[in-house]
């Protein structure tokens, strides 16, 4: 490491009496004050978020209307703080996305216990849970504050899909299905 | 096969020497020395296949010159070694002496990923809803030794997701690699050949015999058996993922056949029970019916309250009643193949302490002769080990009925016995002081006036003797409901309030050292020792009693010549 | 009679005309120095207290608001409604006194201090509630009674760190009083010297002596020490040992809320007010308009208020005063924000070994130099006032 060599040479008398300093402290404070202010009016003003803000974490549906998680319950293994419950279930026969087999029967994420760290999101196979850009979260009770499924989806809404994968499956199964044996 | 296993013979594994049995599956032996060789058809229950190919390796013997007989040098003097010119698969092969084994090598790891890679080519991406995902050898065996990227850009293979081969069986035919172990597991073991192959190439489907189905009681074997996802439990199906669930050593309650389990639970909700290997009681399986018994956990019926004359009391309440009314008249006892060597242990003092005749009821039923046995309680041995029982019991309780007609008995302590299944009736049950210990509620606990709740085999821990008099181990799975006690430390607050001394809970190694003190043939036994695979006990003091046991598995009846190996098969 | 009860009726109004502005002022102060603080910090500072009806007015409403006009009203109205509690460990009386004897002396000394000017007749003479020709020594005397309020708080709160507090702020004030008074010294040997007559050691004489040139301008160090000196008085940062959040939790009133924290917080800025108007007075010319360099012909840049009427000549000058007196407040402010807080060690070395040398310096050098001009230019002049 390179050697600094430090400037220590004696004050002088009008340096001593930190006249100097204070005079340029008291300069800076005033500089400060004649400059505009960066205070956000919160509720009337609203920050602009990033696309890549990590907010509360949501479930989203695909843009068909299907519910993208199929409780894997990898978000609820590899979320640090336990803040996610998943209670799986299959999907019934009757239903449209009966190919898909399985989804959750609730989905509890404790927004109290959230830590916003997005790992649920990086894990997701499913690309079904997202943390989009809401980060004001209120509540009256702790009880209130664990978001169920329907809430959650509610807050993720719909976003766009790259992939279909399911759909594509569907598709492949009907084909088959019309075709003959495969 | 028996002298195979003193014969140690020297192989190399990747330029390492190790010492194991002569002929032993090679799969088995690099496993056995720490040396992983993947596989999937291959199972050490079942017989060889071979149609993985997952397990090739590189294998080479010691050159000799084929005219002499004498050994190749190479120029530094060491032998050489002839290298077969391809791979060969490791499950069909067997230790033998000087055997070389290549199993990082380049082509071995070639091989691999391209038997990786065909597998995966129809495998479809259903890891996020398989039951299988987190012990899957697919999985597993694709982060090992798979490429790690695809190349496959085709539609992947359409088959039937959700069939359901049977009661408890659900395949997912796509998800099958055709290993055929569960096809050689109905064959071999279960002897109910229903499943098999049909169609040819891609369109290889795996289906029951036309009018079959795999209905057998050994049918979720299958699943353990499968290495993905193909064959899934019904009931553990979409239930939970199994990286939640711990597993914790236990042994079956079905029969006296001990079969030895583990219990897979979460947060102290039990959701699967599996067989635990122990080549000696049940090898790698057991009943479908020995699966469900968790249910019993979150029973309806389930007594989670101490009771005194119908109102709810505590536990101090409860045993403080206990002592009156054994101090009412003649006691009896109805102890329980259920309880565990260490409750059998303090039943026995409770005896002391308030003498009073013990008696037992012989549970009989159907056996298959394979691991169900027809003794239905695990552990009616260790009431004869802990000196309750002099001989086999009645399967009624006549002679308690005869001394309650009498008056003879007035307190009857009763654990987890339905006395009224037992012959005896609800209106002469009345005239006696019934002081019950049980995990459920039945007829008899309508009439008993003192109600204790205990705790499941799943919530305790202790030890069970099985048929073959072997001491085995089980664990506590999950905790119990709030303000249950184990029956030894019930049994000892009952025997201190009788005493009238200080209370202290017993401990399991605690009671074994009293036991190994007292029994003969617990004799050096502690509690924390006794292996997973349990502990054979000296049964000949029992060896003349007519046990309803019939053939199984792995017993042989004591009565019966002990001709045949223990093992069926 | 009549006129010794109007007399008495006029003195009373104007007594409590006086306590209100001074209270307002210190009340003002609170919003000024939060103001102040957010600004120097970048921030907008209180800007959402609404009273009901006047913050519906258009433009005008929502701009008081905005300035936080009422903040200090919702701050008040929290200190009375608050619970006001009583630990249990503390000696109760004297708990109880504390805050009081922290206010009183404050308000006490603003009873002689002359805040403007009116003619009577030809005559100028002070507005003032009691124009005593020992002013200052009132002022110093009954300023330095504040200290009493800390240590009695400090001690009564019956725990350690308030004690710490208390004696921190007795050792402080005597070492800074010493510097104080003789920083003053100076001043009362020009308002008695040259230019003037019989004025003694009256607040309004010392005003009108420094129509010539305020004094600050020619006596610059000891108006920085008694600048510096009032700073610690007021326990004002960087001499904020008593409260010293960051070693003593909150110093003397740590065991105070409520109503009676409000007392020593108003306590503080009130003193604070009335030591920025007495520095005004003594240093800065007071109501004087701007100095006349003793040209008589320019008499009129020194003492406008004496040319209008007095409806108008009057309110002006005491306007021109707090204005003055403000800027002041405002220095304090500012200064707090700026500057961290010393070590105590410091204080102490910069009381004693540089204040007190350097005050009584000032009073030799400035005995000597008046002294000289007083010999050089002894003209015989008529005092401006005669009592």
């Amino acid at each position: 490491m390179a050697v600094k060599v430090v400037d220590r040479s004696p004050l002088n008398f009008w340096e001593k009496t930190y006249m100097p300093q204070v005079l340029g402290g008291l300069k800076i404070t005033l500089d400060n004050m004649l400059r505009p202010k960066v205070t956000l009016q919160y509720p009337e003003e609203r920050p602009t978020i990033p696309d890549n803000y990590r907010g509360v974490p949501t479930l989203v549906r695909d843009p068909n209307g299907r519910e993208k998680c199929v409780s894997c319950q990898l978000c609820e293994f590899v979320c640090p703080p336990k803040a996610i419950r998943i209670t799986p279930g299959d999907i019934d026969d009757s239903d449209e996305n009966a190919h898909v087999e399985k989804r959750p029967k609730d989905f509890e994420i404790n927004m109290l216990r959230c830590i916003y760290c997005g790992m649920c999101q990086e894990v997701c196979p499913e690309e079904a849970i997202f943390l989009q850009d809401i980060y004001s979260v209120s509540g009256y009770s702790r009880e209130e504050l664990v978001y169920h499924k329907a809430k959650l989806y509610e807050l993720g809404g719909t976003l766009p899909d790259q992939h279909y994968k399911w759909d594509r499956k569907k598709e492949a199964e009907e084909k088959v299905a019309a075709g003959g044996h495969h | 096969m028996a002298d195979s296993e003193t014969n140690l013979v020297t192989i190399n594994i990747d330029g390492n020497e190790h010492s194991v049995p002569n002929g032993m599956n090679l799969v088995d032996a690099c496993e056995s020395v720490g040396v992983e060789i993947p596989h999937y058809c291959y199972h050490p229950k079942l017989s060889v296949a071979g149609n993985c190919r997952m397990c090739l390796v590189e294998m080479g013997m010691p050159m000799r010159d084929r005219a002499t007989g004498e050994p190749v040098l190479d120029d530094d003097g060491v032998q050489k070694i002839g290298w077969m010119p391809k791979p060969a698969i490791a499950c069909a092969s067997k230790t033998m002496p000087g055997l070389h084994l290549k199993t990082k090598s380049d082509l071995t790891k070639e091989c691999r990923e391209g038997v990786m890679e065909f597998l995966l080519v129809n495998h479809p991406l259903d890891c996020p809803i398989c039951d299988q995902a987190g012990e899957c050898r697919l999985q597993e065996f694709a982060t090992d030794y798979g490429r790690g990227f695809s190349r496959y850009v085709e539609e992947k293979n359409v088959k039937p997701k959700r069939t359901k081969l049977g009661p408890r069986v659900t395949l997912d035919d796509e998800r099958c690699i055709l290993c055929s172990r569960c096809v050689r597991f109905c064959d071999e073991i279960d002897e109910n050949p229903v499943l098999g192959f049909t169609e040819r190439g891609s369109y290889n489907t795996l289906t029951c015999f036309p009018g079959t189905q795999l209905d057998s009681n050994y049918s979720l074997n299958t699943v353990d058996l499968c290495p993905v996802g193909a064959l899934t439990s019904t009931d553990f199906r979409f239930k939970m993922r199994v990286w939640f669930l711990k597993p914790t050593p236990s042994i079956c309650t079905e029969s006296s056949a001990g079969v030895n389990t583990e219990v897979w639970s979460r947060e102290g909700v039990i959701y699967r029970i599996t067989p635990r290997r122990n080549d000696l009681v049940n090898d790698t399986w057991m009943a479908d019916t020995g699966r469900a018994l968790y249910h019993q956990v979150e029973a309806e019926n389930r007594m989670k309250s101490f009771r005194v004359d119908g109102n709810r009391a505590s536990i101090g309440e409860a045993t403080q009643r206990v002592r009156e009314l054994m101090s009412v008249g003649p006691v009896a006892y109805v102890g329980s193949g259920q309880m565990s060597v260490e409750e059998q242990w303090m039943l026995r003092k409770l005896a002391e302490v308030e003498p009073g005749a013990v008696h037992f009821v012989y549970h009989q039923g159907e056996g298959d002769d394979r691991l169900i046995s027809k003794d239905k309680t695990p552990n009616l041995r260790g009431g004869l080990l802990t000196g309750l029982l002099k001989t086999l019991p009645e399967t009624h309780l006549h002679a308690l009925r005869d001394q309650l007609e009498k008056g003879e008995v007035k307190t009857i302590v009763c654990f987890g016995e339905d006395l009224v299944k037992a012959g005896i009736g609800p209106d002469l049950l009345k005239k006696a002081n019934i002081i019950y210990l049980g995990s459920h509620r039945n007829d008899t606990t309508d009439i008993a006036r003192v109600l204790i709740p205990t705790l499941t085999v799943f919530e305790r821990s202790g030890s069970f003797v099985n048929q073959q008099f072997r001491l085995q181990k089980f664990a506590q799975c999950v905790p119990g409901p709030a303000g249950l006690l184990p029956t030894t430390a019930l049994l000892a607050r009952i025997i201190s309030e009788i005493k009238g001394d200080a209370y202290t809970a017993p401990s399991n190694p605690m009671l074994w050292r009293e036991m190994g003190l007292a029994i003969e043939q617990f004799a050096g036994v502690e509690f924390a020792k006794i292996p997973a695979t349990g502990l054979e006990l000296d049964s000949s003091a029992f060896a003349q009693l007519p046990f309803v046991e019939e053939k199984g598995w792995h017993y042989e009846p004591a009565a019966e010549p002990a001709g045949a190996e223990s093992s069926a098969h | 009679m009549d006129s010794l009860l109007l007399d008495i009726v006029i003195k009373v109004i104007f007594a409590l005309l006086f306590v209100a502005v001074i209270m307002s002022l210190a009340a003002y102060s609170v919003l000024g120095e939060r103001k102040v603080a957010s600004w120097i910090q970048g921030r907008v500072g209180p800007n959402r207290t609404a009273l009901p009806g006047i913050s519906a007015i258009p433009v005008l409403g929502p701009q008081l608001v905005k300035l936080g006009i009422w903040q200090p009203l919702a701050d008040g109205v929290k200190f009375l409604f608050k619970e006001d509690p009583l630990p249990g460990h503390v000696n109760k009386l004297y708990y109880c006194l504390a805050p009081c004897i922290a206010l009183v002396p404050a308000l006490t000394t603003m009873v002689v201090l002359p805040v403007g000017q009116y003619m009577d007749g030809d005559v100028v003479k002070p507005i003032i509630l009691a124009n005593v020709d020992i002013g200052i020594l009132f002022i110093l005397a009954f300023g330095s009674l504040g200290v009493y309020g800390i240590v009695i708080g400090g001690w009564a709160a019956n725990s350690k760190y308030p004690y710490f507090g208390g004696i921190r702020s007795s050792a402080q004030m005597i070492s800074y009083e010493l510097a104080m008074g003789m920083s003053i010294l100076p001043v009362l040997i020009w308002a008695n010297g040259p230019n003037s007559g019989l004025a003694g050691l009256s607040l309004f004489n010392i005003v009108e002596s420094q129509q010539g040139m305020w004094l600050g301008v020619w006596m610059p160090i000891p108006a920085f020490i008694f600048l510096v000196s009032l700073y610690a008085e007021t326990n004002r940062l960087p001499f904020d040992m008593p409260e010293s959040e960051t070693e003593l939790v909150g110093g003397f009133h740590t065991e105070y809320g409520s109503f009676k924290f409000g007392l020593f917080f108003v306590g503080e800025y009130a003193h604070m007010v009335i030591g920025s108007a007495v520095f005004t007075i003594l240093f800065l010319g007071g109501w004087n308009f701007l100095p006349d360099f003793g040209i008589e012909s320019l008499h009129w840049l020194s003492d406008p208020w004496a040319l209008m009427p007095n409806w108008l000549g009057g309110p002006l000058s005491v306007i021109y005063f707090i204005g003055k007196t403000l800027f002041f407040v405002f220095l304090f402010m500012w200064v707090r924000w700026t500057l961290p807080r010393f070590r105590y060690d410091q204080v102490m070395t910069l009381g004693w070994k540089y204040l007190v040398p350097g005050a009584l310096i000032c009073v030799v050098a400035y005995a000597i130099i008046i002294g000289l001009w007083d010999i050089a230019f002894a003209i015989d002049q008529t005092p401006a006032i005669v009592e």
